[in-house]
C-alpha cells in the first residue's frame, strides 16, 4: 500500500494559484522529498496532506486515509515539523512533549517512556525541563522532530527540516532524519529549498515549480537525464585532429568548444580524464587545465525550470510573498 | 461529535502553568483594576450615586462595575488567545492533533474561564480592602454564578474575533471599538440612569449591563433591573456567545 497517494491537487487563495494540480505516491518506508523555492507550493502541499488546509480540488489519501474525508484518522497517522517553530516558548521541553503525547492520547506510562526514548534520541535529556524559550533555533528544532515521533506516526511530515540552521546542526538532523527513517521505517516526506539536502536524504525528489511538479525520480537519474558529467579541457596548440579523433569516441555524449575549452559529457567522467589527457598528446594537443563538474540537483533545477534555484530565491519569491501579504494569508 | 476528555485538561492544564508562570502579566492586567478602584472609590467617596438606595456609597456601586471590567477583559483576552497561539505557530500544533475541534474549543473555554475567574475574585478581595461590604456569603455564591457567566460570554466573543483573523493587527481595533465601549456603555462607572436615551439603548444591547447590574443586585442588593432580568439576559448573552465562539473557532483553518 502506498503511504501517500496525490492525485491532481489543486489549492488557490483568492484567485492565486498555490499548488496547480499535482499527483504522486509516496510508497511506504519512503523518504521523500519535494524540491523547490520558497513559494512552490511545498508547504501549502503538506498542509493539505496535513489536514491543516482543504483542497480546492483534487484528492489525496495518508496511510489510507482520504484527507478530506477522515481528517481524524489522518491526525492520527501522521507526525509533523512545521517550517516556522510550533513549540510553547512558556513551557518546558518536557511539558511540550507532554501536551503533545496527552493530545494523541497515549496512556501515562507510556507517555514517560516515549518522552524519555525521544529525548535521548535528540540528546536534549539534560535540557528537558528548561524553559523552551531558553532553548537555541538548532534545540528546538531537534525538540520539534522529536515531539514529531513521540506518538509514532506512520508517516512523517518535515516542512523545511533545517532552515535557518548551522552547518553542523544541519549534518546532525539529517543523520536523525536518515535513523528514523532506515531503522524506525518510518515514511517520510520533505520539503526543502536545499539541493544537498534533497541530494543527501532523498530516496525520490520532486522538482517543484510554480505550483507544479517539473520533474519526479531518484536524484541519480535526475542527474542523468543531464546527460552525465561534464569535463572541460584546457587546450593549447592545433586542435583539428584531436576533436576528430574525439569524435570517433563513442562514449562521449556531446562536445563543445567554447575559445579554447573543450566540454565533453560522458558517463563516469573521472574514469576517462587519463584516457582524455593522453589522446590530447598524442595528436599534439597539451592540456593546461582538466576540471571534473558532477551534474548536482542545482544543474536538474537549472535544466527543468530554466532558473537557479537563487535566482528564483530572488525575485519569484519576493513577488509571491508581496501577493501573499497582500491577500493576507500568513507568511509562508 | 466525539468529546476528548484528555485534550480538554491538557488544554487547561496548559493555560494554568502559563498563568502561573506568568506573575508579571498578572500584576500587569490586575493594575488597572486596582487603580481604578483605588481612586475613582476613594475620589467619589462622598458622592451619593442617583437611583441606588442604601447607604453602600460609591464604592458599593462601583466594585461590581470593575469586577465586571475585570471579566470582560480577561476573558475576551483569553478567547483572543487563539491569536498569540497563531502569531507563535502553537496553533498548528493544536489544530493537528486527532482531537475534535468541539474538545479543543472546551478546552480553552475551561482555561480561560479559570484564570478569567481567579482574577475576578483577586480584584473582589481588592475592593473589600478598599472598604467594599456586600451581603454576605450566599451572595458571594449568586455572585460567582454571574461572573462565570460573564467570563462565558466574552470568550465566546473573543473566539469569534481571533477564529476571523489572520494576525494580531485587527487586535488593537477590537480592543479599542469593541471591548471599552462595552466597558462604558455597561454602567460600570457610571449609573445607565444618566446617559441620553441613544447611549441607554446601546447600554442595553451590551451583556456587561446584565452582568454588572446582576452582581449590584446579588451583591450589595441594589439594582436598576430585576436581578432575573439580569439572569436571564446573562445566561443568554452567556450560551449565544459560547455557541458562536464555538463555531467561528470550528469552522476556521488551521494556518
Amino acid at each position: 500500500m502506498d503511504a501517500i497517494r496525490v492525485e491532481g491537487l489543486v489549492k488557490t487563495f483568492d484567485g492565486f494559484t498555490a499548488v496547480d494540480g499535482v499527483s504522486f505516491a509516496v510508497e511506504e518506508g519512503e523518504l521523500f522529498g519535494l524540491l523547490g523555492p520558497n513559494g512552490a507550493g511545498k508547504t501549502t502541499t503538506i498542509n493539505m496532506l496535513s489536514t491543516l488546509l482543504r483542497p480546492t480540488a483534487g484528492a489525496a489519501t495518508v496511510a489510507g486515509y482520504d484527507v478530506a474525508r477522515d481528517r481524524d484518522a489522518v491526525r492520527q497517522s501522521i507526525g509533523i515539523v512545521f517550517q516556522e517553530p510550533a513549540l510553547d516558548g512558556r513551557l518546558t521541553g518536557r511539558e511540550n512533549l507532554e501536551f503533545h503525547t496527552m493530545m494523541y492520547g497515549l496512556g501515562k506510562a507510556e507517555r514517560r517512556r516515549r518522552i524519555d526514548e525521544v529525548l535521548t534520541l535528540v540528546e536534549l535529556t539534560d535540557k528537558a525541563s528548561t524553559l523552551v524559550d531558553k532553548y537555541s533555533g538548532g534545540m528546538k528544532r531537534r525538540l520539534e522532530i522529536a515531539r514529531g515521533l513521540t506518538h509514532r506516526p506512520k508517516v512523517l511530515f518535515l516542512d523545511e527540516p533545517t532552515l535557518g540552521l548551522d552547518t553542523q546542526t544541519r549534518r546532525h538532523i539529517w543523520e536523525y532524519v536518515r535513523k528514523l527513517n532506515k531503522d524506525a521505517g518510518v515514511t517520510i516526506i520533505l520539503t526543502t529549498h536545499y539541493m544537498e539536502e534533497a541530494d543527501f536524504l532523498c530516496d525520490r525528489v520532486a522538482i517543484m515549480d510554480h505550483g507544479r511538479f517539473a520533474a519526479l525520480d531518484t536524484p541519480a537519474r535526475l542527474k542523468d537525464t543531464l546527460g552525465g558529467d561534464v569535463v572541460s579541457l584546457e587546450i593549447e596548440g592545433h586542435t583539428a585532429p584531436f576533436l576528430e579523433a574525439l569524435a570517433r569516441e563513442p562514449w562521449i555524449k556531446r562536445t563543445r568548444v567554447h575559445e579554447d575549452v573543450l566540454s565533453l559529457t560522458m558517463d563516469r567522467g573521472e574514469r576517462r580524464i587519463a584516457e582524455l589527457v593522453v589522446m590530447a598528446q598524442e595528436h599534439g594537443v597539451t592540456v593546461t587545465c582538466v576540471n571534473l563538474h558532477k551534474p548536482s540537483l542545482e544543474d536538474v533545477f537549472l535544466h527543468f525550470t530554466g532558473r537557479t534555484i537563487r535566482e528564483h530565491e530572488a525575485d519569484q519569491s519576493e513577488r509571491l510573498r508581496a501577493a501573499m501579504r497582500r491577500h493576507g494569508w500568513g507568511r509562508r | 461529535m466525539k468529546i476528548h476528555g484528555t485534550a480538554i485538561y491538557v488544554l487547561w492544564r496548559r493555560e494554568m502553568i502559563r498563568f502561573v508562570r506568568a506573575k508579571s502579566r498578572i500584576v500587569g492586567s490586575l493594575a488597572m483594576p486596582i487603580f481604578f478602584l483605588a481612586f475613582l472609590g476613594l475620589g467619589f467617596r462622598r458622592m451619593p450615586v442617583p437611583g441606588m438606595g442604601g447607604g453602600a456609597g460609591y464604592i458599593g456601586f462601583l466594585a461590581p462595575g470593575i469586577i465586571g471590567m475585570t471579566l470582560l477583559f480577561s476573558s475576551s483576552m483569553q478567547g483572543m488567545s487563539v491569536l498569540w497561539d497563531r502569531e507563535f505557530g502553537f496553533l498548528k500544533e493544536i489544530m493537528v492533533a486527532p482531537v475534535s475541534r468541539v474538545s479543543l474549543v472546551l478546552g480553552r473555554i475551561a482555561g480561560g474561564t479559570t484564570t478569567s475567574m481567579l482574577q475576578g475574585i483577586l480584584i473582589f478581595g481588592a475592593s473589600l480592602l478598599m472598604g467594599f461590604r456586600f451581603r454576605g456569603p450566599a451572595s458571594l455564591l449568586f455572585g460567582l454564578v454571574f461572573m462565570l457567566l460573564i467570563a462565558f460570554t466574552f470568550i465566546g466573543m473573543g473566539l469569534v474575533f481571533a477564529s476571523r483573523m489572520k494576525d494580531m493587527q485587527g487586535f488593537g481595533i477590537v480592543m479599542n471599538f469593541v471591548i471599552f465601549p462595552f466597558f462604558f456603555l455597561s454602567g460600570a462607572l457610571t449609573p445607565l440612569e444618566n446617559f441620553p436615551w441613544v447611549i441607554r439603548a446601546l447600554s442595553y444591547a451590551d451583556p456587561l449591563t446584565y452582568g454588572v447590574d446582576g452582581l449590584r443586585a446579588v451583591l450589595i442588593g441594589t439594582s436598576s433591573l430585576p436581578v432575573l432580568v439580569d439572569l436571564a439576559a446573562m445566561a443568554g448573552f452567556a450560551l449565544i456567545m459560547l455557541f458562536l465562539g464555538a463555531y467561528s473557532f470550528e469552522t476556521s483553518e488551521g494556518v
